[in-house]
């Protein structure tokens, strides 16, 4: 399907659907129901089987027609994370449950993935899940879990078999966080907020019917998931869209704040965040019907680097209004926007850039062994039985 | 909005296929690095091979005997040559002097087109496409005045002269080419000094073909560097992969392995930005003008920085003549400054998208 069909399939369902007298709620489930929620997704889960650049398309004919969105900035791990792992590895009956609430942003998810021992080194986990009859059962300390304030279910990464090596001990889960045994702790961040927290979990109960992939699997499925997290963090707009647009804008507001120096900086990120968009969109038309695989690391490596390079150089143009930052207070946010807030702050967070989903040091191993073929890092603990591994 | 393809298509993987069993052939890097002591003799013989796959009538329409072909697949054909440093004059007289002249009724395109005759445009080799234009002068039917550092010049028998009233085609026999010692000799530069030249008349307004001509240049130069960068990236990964020391393969240090991961971050990077500027350029996109300037000011320095890493990551080897990797950082560094240096080209887009000093 081209444009011209699908653009005729979104006025016929605005034409039933009228966003200004439906029920939000309403009118977001039928869109699912319609497949025009994410058109690359399969019929029947939420699209149409289409290639993944119709998507804006379709936004935009339903952003002129004033719909209500589904909120994507408020479910970023759930959108971006989750349900591409769950439509890979997923059960019907799972697919079923879990996509729609997901994408309506009925249900928040969040990500149990790192833990005081295992950030890098994921692969470390030691988060226990213990088989209970038709149960797991599921204790240990996540940490750094951005929005688990806010979340229904979590995508959980958890040991079931300590006597194997670590990457093959592990097992995937999706974990419901109203669990009695599930305790978030606010962790306040350099920004003053906290974004993220710890999350404690001791003897939650999980039914075998949440387990994603095999038991063993784990790895497997959370490669998937970071495949998917460093290209959807990566993700570019429009020209000027992100950091670059932000900073442009000053510039064009502030031609008292010029310097000769500042401005071949200014134009120097621009082109590199420009050519850095170009690639995002040369990445997704390669991978236009193919997983993410290894190459999205190199755009993560740029957007972080960009990101923290314009952020700081717009402190620099405001000059004295950049010695002040808005506000200290601890909040707990219901969504994250790298470009929001005050300049102050978007230096801070975009510091986050080049640790949050692999750090840099990770991505370029990554890029250096998966693409280029480079020799991998000297491992000791790589065939160890985990138990085994010195703690 | 229907984003432009930034990919390959198969014709165009075709096509380099071809260009690429033809070079493998025909240019070897001995031969190029034999340049640098006096000896051309590749030179007519991998150009005349060019010819006979019809590519110096890529970029002409098929009325006037070319292939009708785009800048797409002259960009393809430049990656090629960029990966080889290959002596030959398919920039300046295939793509940048044939640009000057699509306009013009002149049977010299057709002539271009053919392989027949070779033509370059009479500007100094480091001019951006806004910049101020050589002064030749028109007195009666004669033009006298002198350009210098002219690309492509030797390996051309006719030469473009835009004067204030008009662009002329001048054969080199009526003028002076005298060819100087460059930092890059795979694509050697020649002062050109018309004293009472005569000429035919090709087009009566220089200027817009000129500036169309040098921003396709500059447009699809970028694909030679992301050739040349992409050459430098897999030998020195290559070579990396098997040379040892301390008991190990060098490329698994860790330090090494990051710089490469930023050298590919980068060379994939400057595909997207080349492809983007061949693309706007073969629609005659609006953006094709910005979208030049993007590629030029971020591929000028990724491929200086290819070649520089090749050089200094191949250690004593690279630092020698024997080794090609010289080749390329000769290449580099003069296609950085040609047509415009990155910093002219990041001033120019400050004014065309209104961040100005
Ligand atoms: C803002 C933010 C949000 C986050 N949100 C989540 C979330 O929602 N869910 C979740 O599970 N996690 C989340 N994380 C955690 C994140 O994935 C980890 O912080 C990250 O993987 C790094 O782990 P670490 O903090 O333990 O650092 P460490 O692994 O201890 O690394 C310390 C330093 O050593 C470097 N290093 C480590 N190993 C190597 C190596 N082999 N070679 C070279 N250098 C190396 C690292 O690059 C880093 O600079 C978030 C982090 C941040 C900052």
């Amino acid at each position: 399907m081209s444009t011209a069909p699908l653009q005729r399939k979104v006025e016929e369902f605005l034409a039933v659907h009228d966003p200004s007298t439906t029920d939000r709620l309403e009118f977001l489930r039928a869109r699912y129901d319609e497949g025009l929620a994410w058109v690359h997704y399969p019929v029947g889960r939420g699209g149409l089987g289409l290639a993944q650049e119709l998507q804006s398309e379709v936004e935009r004919l339903f952003v002129e027609a004033g719909a209500p969105d589904n909120k994507p900035g408020h479910n970023v791990i759930g959108l971006g994370m989750a349900a591409p792992t769950i439509l890979e590895f997923g059960t019907e009956e799972q697919k079923n449950r879990f996509l729609r609430p997901l994408w309506t942003g009925e249900e928040i998810w969040c990500q149990l993935f790192s833990e005081p021992g295992a950030g890098s080194d994921l692969a470390n986990v030691s988060t226990r899940a213990r088989r209970d009859g038709d149960e797991w059962v599921v204790s240990g300390q996540k940490v750094w879990t951005s929005g688990a304030q806010n979340a229904r279910f979590a995508i959980l990464l958890a040991r079931t078999d300590p006597d194997e090596p670590k990457h093959l001990g592990l097992t995937y889960f999706l974990c419901d966080m109203t669990d009695p045994g599930v305790e978030v702790r606010p962790l306040r961040q350099i920004t003053g907020e906290a974004e993220f927290n710890e999350v404690f979990l001791t003897d939650v109960r999980i039914p075998g019917s949440q387990r994603l992939g095999e038991v063993g699997q784990g790895w497997k499925v959370a490669n998937a998931t970071l495949n998917n997290e460093r290209i959807s963090i990566g993700k570019g707009a429009d020209r000027e869209g992100g950091m670059i647009g932000v900073v442009a804008q000053t510039w064009r507001r502030r031609p008292e704040l010029h310097t000769p120096e500042l401005h071949d900086r200014l134009l120097r990120l621009w082109v590199e965040a420009e050519v850095s968009r170009l690639t995002g969109a040369r990445l997704r038309q390669k991978l236009a019907h193919g997983q993410p695989g290894p190459e999205g690391s190199a755009m993560k490596l740029s957007f972080a680097r960009i990101a923290q390079e314009l952020s700081g150089l717009e402190l620099e143009l405001l000059g004295e209004q950049g010695l002040h930052y808005s506000d200290w207070t601890l909040v707990r946010p219901d969504h994250v926007d790298f470009t929001g807030r005050d300049a102050g702050y978007r230096y801070l967070r975009a510091k986050g850039n080049s640790i949050e989903g692999g750090t840099s040091e990770i991505l370029r191993n990554i890029v250096a062994e998966r693409v280029l073929g480079l020799p991998g890092e000297h491992r000791v603990d790589k065939d160890l039985p985990w138990k085994e591994i010195a703690k | 909005m229907s984003e432009l393809d930034l990919l390959y298509t198969e014709i165009e993987e075709d096509l380099r296929s071809s260009v690429r069993d033809l070079l493998a052939d025909r240019c070897e890097l001995d031969a190029v690095t034999r340049i640098y002591d006096g000896d051309r003799s590749l030179v007519d013989g991998l150009w005349k091979s060019l010819v006979d796959i019809g590519l110096a009538g890529l970029l002409v329409p098929e009325d006037r005997g070319g292939q009708g072909a785009s800048a797409r697949e002259a960009a393809v054909v430049l990656e090629e040559l960029g990966r080889t440093a290959a002596p030959v004059p398919f920039l300046t007289s295939s793509v940048i002097a044939t640009t000057a002249l699509l306009d013009s009724d002149t049977a010299l395109l057709e002539q271009l087109a053919t392989g027949e005759r070779v033509a370059a445009l009479a500007v100094p080799w480091s001019a951006a496409p806004d910049a101020q234009l050589p002064a030749v002068r028109l007195e009666g039917d004669r033009l006298t005045g002198t350009v210098t550092s002219v690309a492509g010049a030797i390996e051309a028998d006719v030469l473009l002269v835009a004067t204030g009233s008009g662009l002329y085609a001048v054969d080199v026999s009526a003028v002076t080419v005298k060819p100087l010692v460059c930092l890059d000799m795979t694509r050697q530069l020649a002062d050109v000094t018309l004293d009472g030249a005569t000429g035919a008349l090709v087009l009566v307004d220089a200027e817009p073909a000129v500036r169309r001509a040098l921003d396709a240049g500059a447009a699809l130069m970028a694909s030679e560097q992301l050739g040349l960068s992409r050459w430098c990236l897999e030998t020195t990964v290559a070579y990396l992969q098997v040379r040892k020391q301390f008991g190990r393969v060098l490329g698994g240090f860790q330090a090494l392995k990051h710089r490469l991961a930023d050298l590919y971050t980068g060379v994939e990077s400057g595909a997207a930005a080349a492809r983007h500027a061949a693309a706007t350029s073969a629609e005659g996109d609006p953006d094709a003008t910005v979208a030049a300037s993007i590629a030029q000011a971020y591929l000028s320095d990724l491929a200086v920085r290819a070649a520089e890493e090749a050089v200094q990551l191949h250690g004593g080897i690279g630092m020698t003549w024997e080794h090609p990797a010289h080749l390329y950082l000769k290449r580099a560094k003069s296609d950085q400054i040609a047509l415009g240096t990155p910093g002219r080209h990041r001033v120019r887009l400050g004014a065309l998208v209104d961040l100005r000093p």
